[in-house]
């Protein structure tokens, strides 16, 4: 080896200041910004779109109280004169105009709208949370614990898959209605609803945390907490469960389409929210009554609605699954 | 003069990004000569690979070539359609990489997928083509070649693995052989192996390979010229006794002693401070500047020179030879 | 006097049977690996022991035994005299729980990708409600990293940066032993150089005893001062660096060193060893490397040698010390 000044021949103690240089802190915005997630956004315009229309959606039905026109079901409100009113024609009796026109009982389809959004954005977040909720802590254990936990947990998932999800929350609605008290039926439906949509979806977001848990608990991270005496609990909530959330917040996405809709389903079955709370579903149930007497708008404007929201929020949970993809990108 | 097997020609790569444009591969020059070993070395992120994909045509989009040649026996291969493309690889340019698994499929007996490629490339009969497979099996040294034609990838161990994917990248008779990483993945009796197998065949075909590892230990022992990258440039190129025994450029020097072989006994060894820069953030003059015990001022400004006769030459405005004399 | 980690007879087993139903069907027996058989070795503190082996030898089966990682099929480990397995009194299981560390292979999967730097190497003190002021900028200093780097996340360093984190969680808890499992061998050359130092350098000041896993020969004799060699899960030598390179007494050790490329020996024409590791499910009956043996003799095949004193190592070998290095030393 050729002459070397003393400070190369020894190797000065590692400072590491030299490889610092590189990394410059930016600011959290900036950093937000520069994602690849946000950048892949900012470059699908489908992403961008439903993004908005399900903003748009999620605002107007939080603030439905200022942005209707009336309350549909305040009964002092109604005018049953106002009925079957024509969208933006002028009614014969009142004169009053109501531009997404009234069904039978005089209640203008754009209030009804709002509020029935409004039940099927809770009906469906909250069914999902409950089932994620599930679906998260079974998967996790079964993941993690194996054995007999994952036997047990897996092959019931696996029994309630081979049925479909609808007749799941069919059966599951039907024994709340033979086990709740006649008087309490109209006040539980919601959350009967609710309960009853997220018991028939767990079954998915258990089997993708199984799956990403049992590949992370193998990873070398997990072993250095079990070394320093970790319990399996802490291990499972503070390692394990944030790096299984990405394929979950996909399926969440998705999921929350596939509520609205089951919802909707459900309350259109005329076994879900009832006439005096109505979803959208309820609302495209009633107007179906209306379809072939002319006043078509009952129907449409409710359908409509239904479609563009299930659409944009699914729309979206397709994007984040690309961008979240790594094998994609 | 005899034209050299592989010849690249200030070969540059490209891969634009939404923050700007890497260059994974700039200007790069050298060639390889008929039953010539070209080692090309250099840490994660030196170019080494991309170089090697490159030559192939298997850059994976965006990246793509965006300035010089390749040229295979002297005919431009860097501007061919993927079709001609698909032809050169296999028939003139054989390949091995690092993970034997991948490059066999699972579903076919090796016999079937050695017989095969022979066909596409060769014009033989279907008789000609199996004694052509057999031959190569028993080559490459597997035992009794002629009874393991039908057996299946998974049935043979990693080295086996790898050698029935040397088999199948020479069965084609190949002027070319690029070998990335072949031996990483193996252990050192078997890397033992497979080095001086590859060593053999070159020899004896007069194949020209190029050999792209960052074990300088299967360098030294393997390779007859050697190329050392560093941050996508070429840092120095020279024969093998030179680069490993006499290194001009401080960062070859640095590499060969922080190899642990070289300073068996010693208490420590001698590092070289820092990391290699990410591409998106080269420093400016020479890339190694940074880490480099000579930097002077001209080194920050002026990217490295190229001092030297053409296939013999470090990329330093000081090398270690000239360095002394001043000294 | 017996070291700081005392082994004697450790043996695991693993089932790797195709699962029950599949055996029943296709009439297969148990499948049993023996990944570790029988070995015994002491580690004296403040000493570097280095196990090296190829693939298949046992050598990481081992490191997660001496840690509590997995619990041995046979034979006992024993840290400052205390077997793990068999304490009952937890103050003690805990002390020598923070007694112990390890640093793992893949600077990118051991450290948890969503954890900030300071929350990872403070783990081994803050999960048992440890005092953390100023721990990790102090530890972040001492393996040449700067104070600012705790409120970074691991995705900001580069390999060899990460792996000076990972020393750097494996001394927050002030151990005695650290088991190192191949802690380079992911690492460019001019940074497994760093990070060799480092470890050298700490060892100096902390007075670490090192168990250090490797298949690199030539990092290990950097390393160490007793040197294990396994093949296929048993010790089949044990000597010092020097002892060891310039007269192996087990002729795979002198493959190994024989094999293993070294830099001044460009055109070096050495005929390559002969042969691969066998299947450890079915390992050969006596010395299990006498088909790779060029001294094997018919003793070979019958009788499996013991492990016995040989200079002042040992060896497990019939013809022990008749064995010849191919290339000049």
């Amino acid at each position: 080896m050729s002459d070397l000044p003393d400070a190369a021949r020894q190797g000065p103690k590692p400072t590491g200041r030299l490889e610092e240089a590189e990394v410059v802190a930016p600011s959290r915005w900036k950093t937000i910004w520069d994602a690849d997630i946000s950048y892949s956004f900012r470059q699908s315009p489908v992403a961008m779109g439903a993004a908005f229309v399900t903003l748009v959606m999620v605002l107007a039905a939080v603030f439905a109280p200022l942005v209707a026109t009336t309350n549909p079901f305040d009964p002092s409100s109604l005018n049953l004169m106002n009925g079957f009113s024509a969208p933006g024609v002028p009614n014969a009796f009142t004169g009053e105009t109501f531009f997404l026109g009234t069904d039978d009982q005089g209640r203008d389809v754009w209030s009804t709208i709002l509020y029935g959004l409004r039940i099927s954005l809770f009906v469906g977040a909250m069914a999902v949370a409950f089932a994620m909720i599930l679906g998260i802590t079974l998967g996790l254990l079964a993941g993690y614990l194996g054995g007999w936990t994952e036997t047990i947990i897996m092959r019931v998932a696996d029994v309630q898959l081979t049925f479909p999800s609808i007749l799941v929350a069919l059966l599951i609605f039907g024994v709340a209605r033979g086990v709740i008290p006649i008087e309490y039926r109209d006040q539980m439906a919601i959350w009967v609803l609710i309960i009853a949509i997220g018991l028939s979806d767990w079954v998915q977001f258990a089997r993708v945390v199984r799956g990403a848990t049992l590949v992370e608990k193998n990873k070398e991270y997990v072993q250095a907490a079990r070394l320093i005496g970790r319990k399996p609990g802490a291990i499972m909530l503070r390692h394990i469960l944030p790096n299984v959330l990405s394929p979950v917040l996909v399926i969440a996405t998705i999921s929350l389409a596939l509520a609205i809709i089951a919802e909707a389903t459900l309350s259109f079955l005329g076994v879900g929210a009832p006439p005096t709370q109505p979803s959208l579903g309820t609302l495209i149930r009633i107007g179906q009554d209306f379809l072939f007497s002319g006043e078509w708008w009952i129907l449409f404007f409710p359908a409509c609605t239904l479609l563009a929201l299930a659409l944009s929020v699914n729309l979206l949970g397709d994007w984040l699954r690309d961008a979240l993809n790594p094998r994609l990108r | 003069m005899t034209t050299p097997v592989l010849e690249l020609k200030n070969l540059t790569v490209d891969i634009p990004t939404r923050f700007g444009t890497l260059r994974p591969v700039d200007d790069v020059s050298w060639s390889i000569d008929a039953g010539e070993i070209l080692g090309v070395v250099g840490e994660s992120g030196a170019g080494k690979s991309m170089t090697g994909n490159a030559v192939i045509g298997l850059l994976d989009s965006p990246a793509h070539i965006s300035g010089g040649q390749v040229l295979l026996e002297g005919e431009r291969i860097d501007r061919l359609k993927l079709s001609d493309m698909r032809r050169i690889r296999g028939k003139r340019i054989g390949m091995v990489f690092q993970d034997p698994l991948t490059s066999l499929n699972p579903l076919l007996t090796i016999g079937e997928q050695l017989s095969e490629t022979i066909l596409r490339h060769l014009d033989v009969s279907n008789a000609e083509a199996d004694a052509r497979a057999i031959r190569g099996l028993d080559e490459v040294g597997i035992p009794s070649a002629k009874n393991r034609m039908g057996a299946y990838p998974h049935e043979f161990s990693g080295g086996m693995r790898q050698r029935v994917v040397i088999a199948l990248a020479l069965c084609a008779e190949p002027t070319l052989l690029i070998a990335d990483e072949p031996t990483t993945a193996l252990d050192v009796s078997v890397q033992a192996q497979i080095t001086a197998l590859l060593k053999r065949l070159c020899r004896e075909r007069g194949m020209a390979a190029m050999l792209v590892t960052h074990d300088m230990g299967v360098i030294a022992e393997t390779a007859d010229r050697v190329a050392v990258m560093y941050a996508g440039r070429l840092a120095e190129i020279g024969p093998v006794s030179q680069i490993v025994g006499q290194p001009r450029h401080p960062y070859t020097d640095g590499l060969m002693a922080s190899t642990p072989a070289a300073s068996a006994g010693q208490a420590r060894l001698r590092q070289i401070p820092g990391a290699m820069p990410r591409l998106g953030k080269l420093p400016d003059g020479c890339a190694f500047h940074p880490r480099c015990p000579f930097v002077q001022d001209k080194c920050r400004h002026d990217p490295g020179p190229k001092v030297g006769i053409a296939d013999d030459r470090a990329a330093c405005w000081f090398p270690l030879d000239a360095q002394e004399d001043v000294a | 006097m017996t070291g700081l980690v005392s082994i004697k007879g450790l043996t695991r087993v693993f089932d790797v049977s195709k699962p029950w139903l599949n055996r029943m069907i296709e009439r297969l027996p148990k499948r049993m690996l023996t990944a570790v058989s029988d070995v015994s070795f002491d580690i004296p503190a403040k000493t570097t022991y280095a196990l090296v082996g190829e693939s298949g030898s046992g050598k990481s089966t081992i490191g997660k035994m001496v840690v509590g990682l997995l619990r041995p099929t046979e034979g006992n480990v024993e840290i400052d005299g205390i077997d793990l397995v068999t304490e009952t009194d937890p103050a003690i299981i805990d002390r020598i729980r923070t007694d112990i560390q390890m640093i793992f292979q893949d600077p990118f999967a051991s450290l948890n990708p969503r954890w900030r730097v300071r929350d990872i190497i403070t783990e081994p003190v803050s999960a048992r409600g440890g005092n953390i002021d100023g721990l990790a900028e102090k530890l972040l200093v001492q393996v040449g990293l700067a104070e600012e780097d705790a409120g970074k996340y691991p995705h900001q360093f580069s390999g060899g940066q990460r792996q000076r984190l990972c020393v750097a969680r494996a001394l927050a808890s002030e151990p005695k032993l650290i088991v190192c499992d191949e802690p380079t061998s992911a690492l460019d050359v001019s940074v497994q150089a760093q990070v060799l130092n480092l470890m050298s350098d700490l060892k100096e000041d902390h007075g670490l005893t090192y168990l250090f896993i490797s298949h690199d020969l030539t990092v290990v004799r950097h390393m160490a001062d007793t040197i294990g060699v396994l093949y296929l899960g048993r010790l089949v030598e044990e000597a010092s660096p020097t002892s060891l390179f310039n007269e192996p007494a087990h002729p795979y050790t002198a493959m190994l060193i024989d094999a293993a490329p070294r830099l001044d020996a460009f055109g070096r024409e050495v005929e390559p060893p002969e042969g691969e590791i066998p299947d450890p499910t079915d390992p050969p009956s006596g010395c299990a490397f006498h088909p790779r043996c060029p001294l094997a003799t018919d003793i070979c095949k019958a009788e499996r040698p013991k492990l016995t004193p040989h200079g002042a190592g040992r060896v497990a070998c019939h013809h022990a010390g008749q064995v010849r290095l191919k290339g000049a030393a």
